[in-house]
């Protein structure tokens, strides 16, 4: 697991029904892309986050593949549409098998 | 030997150069884009692309894209080692189908954007980014 991976998420506390929000979301990951070398000269292996899915109560909103041309600490904005109060889900993918989570939850109102 | 900064950045630009003089990675791209739409041919107008004309750090290039109507948006960099950048599966609960994402840039190149629409057509969008230093590590 890379270390300090910590994901931050902002959506709003509440929307009318029906409303289109938009979501920022950004994680921390050096996303290493595996063309580096080190001092020595030694490739540095490819470690980066390679799937990002978006769900608002089970109903999927986007669902993201990554490749090492994504920039370190991924940063993601979108739109999505709050029919009722619940709660987003994120998740992020490690290419190590680490699964990063976060929820958020929102009011109708 | 001691490799010196000015020796680095010597050594580096040659090889970007080098790279540079390859038509390889173009072709390379397309053939992604090939494959991705089975061939099948590319609208455009529909897909909004947006990109710095200049970038001046290659590491992190703010693009955000926008396909209204579409499925999925699959993102290429025609100049870059890997070619292939992102893709965007857009779910039920998305409105407008756009995202906005930071990418790396190798060097000067053509950012590409690849819609598959609800109807099953393909539109495509292609912005020019001039890199000043590039976004390759080394």
């Amino acid at each position: 697991m890379a270390k300090g991976v910590k994901p931050r998420v902002k959506v709003p506390k509440s929307a009318s029904a029906g409303e289109t929000i938009t979501i920022k979301t950004l994680i921390s990951h050096p996303m290493e892309s595996g063309q580096r070398k080190d001092k020595e000269g030694n490739p540095i292996p490819r470690s980066i986050i390679n799937r990002f899915v978006v769900d608002f109560n089970g109903q999927n909103v986007i669902d993201v593949t990554l490749e090492p041309a994504i920039s370190t600490n991924p940063y993601f904005q979108f739109d999505s549409v709050v029919p009722e109060a619940g709660e987003f889900k994120f998740t992020w993918y490690d290419d190590d098998g680490s699964v990063y989570e976060e929820t958020k939850s929102i009011d109708v109102s | 030997m001691e490799l010196t900064r000015r020796q680095m950045l010597v050594t580096s630009g040659a090889a970007l150069a080098s790279v540079a003089g390859l038509p390889a990675f173009a072709a390379t791209a397309d053939d992604m884009i090939a494959e991705l739409t089975g061939g099948a041919a590319l609208g455009e107008g529909a897909i909004t692309l947006d990109t710095p004309e200049i970038a001046e750090n290659g590491n992190t290039v703010p693009v955000a894209v926008s396909a209204p109507g579409a499925k999925s948006i699959t993102l290429y960099a025609d100049g870059n080692p890997v070619p292939s950048v992102a893709t965007f599966n857009f779910g039920p609960l998305n409105p407008s189908q756009n995202a906005s994402t930071r990418i790396r840039l190798a060097r000067t190149q053509n950012v590409m954007a690849v819609a598959e629409m609800a109807d099953g057509s393909w539109q495509m969008a292609k912005a020019e980014v001039k890199v000043t230093i590039g976004g390759c590590g080394g």
